[in-house]
């Protein structure tokens, strides 16, 4: 372990100081970032040359960012365990057996997914809930099924006090799956968010519907295009955290980004981007995540020790790691207008086409870029979306429009989007606010869902302007919730103080209504 | 076969059932006091007072080589401020386009997969029997569905061959009594009645759009007439009906301060129909 400067140390004092007088914090919240910066102290990993003048930037120049995971990886970043096994053989390390009856499956859950890490402490992945649960459902009347599963949502809600946490339901409809929904709607919580795998020949319109009557109220689910993950996945995979693709029972080491925008300031020209600035950046990325992956399995322990790991319930080689990006609006405009050519990201054929050689540059890069510990996806990365953080002042997510400049008609954004998703086998997806009068009309939504996945689509969100529990990037705040945070007091979420963030840099709350 | 279409929505919502383009076409027979979007209700005299008007300069009168008075529109320019419909001595709009039904399903095909079918609606859209069977034929072929919105001021019957390519068909009922129907829109409505019984009986009947302006008529009874008319053809085909509070947007300013039914009416008014065993009744 390196030596740092006693004037970081103490630097750091204050900041942990400041985090315990905190009044907007929880106590769960100051724990954790006292944590964190505990963690960001040591000095493990062997890093990349150039990395520092890449990564320690604030954010108008900053090109890689690796999104809070510290200094010290002690675990991989997203785990998604395998539930089924742990309900179907029980669990030795919590000595737990296997459930009976609905009352002893959703209690097991609820003490596991106490003993899930992530990189924000809480499980990111909660379940494929409607298959987890369909065989315990008539072990009680329906009544008391649906009682049960509401507490059981209750609970997570109240306890996952972050809304990075993600069930999933379909594609099958399945009578846990409605109560769900139906509970889901009543509730109107922020956590768990959902995702429902939708794929015409085996998602039927009822089931369909009323996940869409349940996203108006509740802005979840959000829609995944199962075939096309099934396709680069297989059948075991997950929706997790925002809208990550992920293998069963494994997960992902590590997620950084690149901030294409600030990338293409550096370049000089298109060219410059394309040959040098962008592959330069991408190389130094890599292998900044292949240190933290090597950590991770070879030094963290994590994989000998975690009782997931010893137990089988999740699996060493079914880890993989997300290259995610942002902005490739924000390059595609830079890089325009230091060329002098008119157009912008989202308006105009030029703009696409170069947005298109971009992300075909990256996915080479990617395709070809070695890692030993990433099997499960070929020893390559998965590329990733990624959806911004509150900090983010002009960085717009992913490959998305900028808010403010999405294009009059709702058919030339889907067309615009329709070349991107394929990227991103570990996530990407948009989101779209709609008018209250779809609520008359929820086949509309349906009718968009099922074009848009005919057209490679991957994922998509829709919320009711007017709901309180909305969708900020890729997760859930209730804006009562925020309202609270902006008057300084204490919220049960820390997502909630994200969305804040999000709301104030991102203008989340300012996107066009469909 | 040409029509002037005043405007192509290319996602709707509110045009029928699921996603739909929606086809507006210019020129209406009736005129109801409370006309939402009065600028489609006439054809362009080319007189050009929208021209001068026009804050962006999107409008310009020029002579054709033939001789003829043309008013184009630079859409472009457009930052759809609505001034020229505004001032429009004539209830038309300059933005119109003249159109045969190859062109506009051309606009129609950019929008599939994503929608389930078309609506046309205007204006009054029965004027334009012939080019709306042509435009269904091409929608047909294409596996979308056809919808019609009109007022129902033209007589269905006379149209076995646009029935033929007509899935559906959504008709206002903008009062039941002749007397109001006539002071609201300035014609009578035996034919409407006739069309909802005969579009009901045929099992075309989709939707009954019913407006509902207290200062004009009584809705109440106007309501409970339809339902007793229509109930008898609801068992077998569910008839929705949309019971559409009256709103100012777009209104003439003349009939601008018509007062706006509040909800608990409007709530009497689907009660009546659930009474009926209606069981679509949406209010918007």
């Amino acid at each position: 372990m390196r030596d740092i400067s006693m004037e970081r140390v103490n630097n750091t004092r204050q900041d942990i100081l400041d985090i315990i007088k905190s009044s907007e914090l929880t106590h769960e919240q100051k724990v954790v970032n006292m944590a964190n910066q505990a963690d960001s102290l040591l000095e493990v990993l062997d890093l990349p040359d150039g990395l520092d003048e890449l990564l320690n930037q604030p954010i108008d120049t900053q090109c890689i960012c690796d999104l809070f995971e510290g200094h010290a990886p002690l675990r991989p970043r997203y785990i998604v365990p395998d539930y089924a096994k742990f309900l179907k053989e029980g669990c030795k390390f919590l000595r737990l057996d296997p459930p009976k009856d609905l009352y002893e499956a959703l209690n097991h859950l609820l003490i596991f997914y106490k003993h899930v890490p992530s990189v924000t402490n809480y499980p990111v992945y909660v379940g494929q809930l409607d298959e987890l649960l369909e065989p315990f459902i008539d072990t009680v009347d329906e009544g008391t099924a649906k009682k049960l599963i509401k507490m059981f949502m209750l609970h997570m809600d109240r306890t996952i006090l972050d809304s990075f946490s993600h069930g999933d339901i379909g594609p099958m409809p399945t009578k846990a799956g409605r109560i769900i929904l139906e509970v889901e709607s009543e509730l109107q919580d922020a956590v768990p968010n959902i995702t429902m795998k939708y794929d015409p020949e085996l998602s039927t319109d009822e089931f369909t519907l009323k996940a869409i009557d349940c996203a108006l109220k509740t802005a979840k689910p959000s829609f995944a295009n199962h075939r096309m993950f099934v396709n680069e996945l297989t059948e075991n995979y997950v929706i997790a955290s925002c809208y990550n693709g992920l293998p069963y029972g494994g997960g992902s080491y590590t997620l950084c980004r690149l901030i294409l925008g600030n990338i293409a300031k550096r370049a000089e020209n298109i060219k410059d981007f394309k040959e040098n600035q962008l592959p330069y950046v991408m190389d130094i990325m890599a292998r900044y995540m292949d240190e933290r992956i090597r950590f991770e399995v070879e030094e963290s322990g994590f994989f000998d020790n975690n009782f997931l790991a010893r137990e089988g319930f999740i699996h060493r080689d079914r880890f993989t790691a997300m290259f995610g990006l942002v902005g490739l609006a924000d390059a595609v405009n830079i890089l325009l207008e230091k060329e002098g050519i008119e157009g912008r990201f989202g308006h105009s054929q030029v703009a696409e086409k170069l947005g298109v050689e971009i992300m075909d540059i990256i996915n080479d890069f990617n395709n070809n870029h070695y890692n030993k510990y990433c099997e499960i996806t070929g020893n390559h990365f998965l590329l990733h979306a990624q959806v911004g953080i509150a900090q983010d002042v002009n960085v717009t997510p992913g490959t998305r429009i900028p808010i403010g400049e999405e294009p009059e008609e709702l058919i030339d954004h889907l067309l615009v989007l329709s070349k991107f998703h394929k990227y991103f086998p570990s996530g990407t997806g948009d989101i779209f606010p709609v008018d209250i009068t779809v609520h008359k009309n929820p086949e509309f939504i349906l009718d968009i869902i099922k074009g848009a996945f005919a057209k490679d689509l991957r994922y998509l969100s829709f919320y009711s302007s007017d709901s309180d529990t909305i969708r900020v990037t890729g997760y859930l705040v209730k804006k009562s919730e925020l309202e609270k945070l902006a008057k300084s007091e204490a919220v049960i979420h820390d997502t909630s103080a994200l969305g804040l963030g999000a709301s104030r840099n991102g203008h989340i709350l300012e996107r066009k209504v469909r | 076969m040409e029509v002037v279409v005043n405007k192509i929505i290319p996602f709707s919502s509110v045009d029928g059932p699921g996603n739909r383009t929606a086809i507006f076409l210019q020129g209406c027979n009736i005129n109801c006091k409370y006309c939402h979007n009065p600028e489609t209700r006439g054809m362009c005299q080319k007189c050009g007072v929208c021209v001068d008007k026009c804050p962006q300069n999107a409008l310009e009168k020029r002579i054709t080589a033939t001789g003829e008075i043309e008013i184009v529109f630079k859409k472009e320019l457009c930052v759809g401020c609505d001034t020229c419909i505004h001032v429009c001595p004539h209830d038309s709009s300059p933005r119109t386009s003249v159109m045969d039904e190859k062109m506009v399903f051309d606009e129609v095909k950019k929008q599939m997969p994503f929608i389930r079918g078309i609506t046309v609606s205007g204006g009054e859209c029965m004027l334009q029997p012939d080019f709306m069977t042509e435009l269904f034929k091409l929608a047909k072929e294409a596996n979308l569905s056809t919808m019609i919105d009109s007022n129902g001021t033209i007589d269905f019957s006379e149209k076995p061959e646009l029935l033929a390519v007509t899935d559906s068909v959504m008709l206002d009922i903008k009062a039941f009594d002749c007397n109001d129907h006539h002071r609201i829109t300035g014609a009578n409505n035996d034919i409407v009645i006739k069309n909802a019984v005969f579009l009901a009986e045929t099992g075309k009947l989709f939707e009954v759009r019913i407006v509902v302006v207290p200062d004009l008529y009584d809705a109440e009874q106007s309501v409970n007439d339809i339902a007793n008319l229509l109930a008898p053809y609801n068992a077998q085909n569910n008839i929705r009906i949309k019971l559409i509070s009256y709103r100012p947007m777009g209104v003439r300013e003349e009939y601008k301060n018509l007062k706006v039914p509040d909800a608990k009416y409007m709530q009497k008014l689907s009660q009546i129909l659930y009474n009926q065993g209606f069981s679509d009744v949406l209010v918007v």
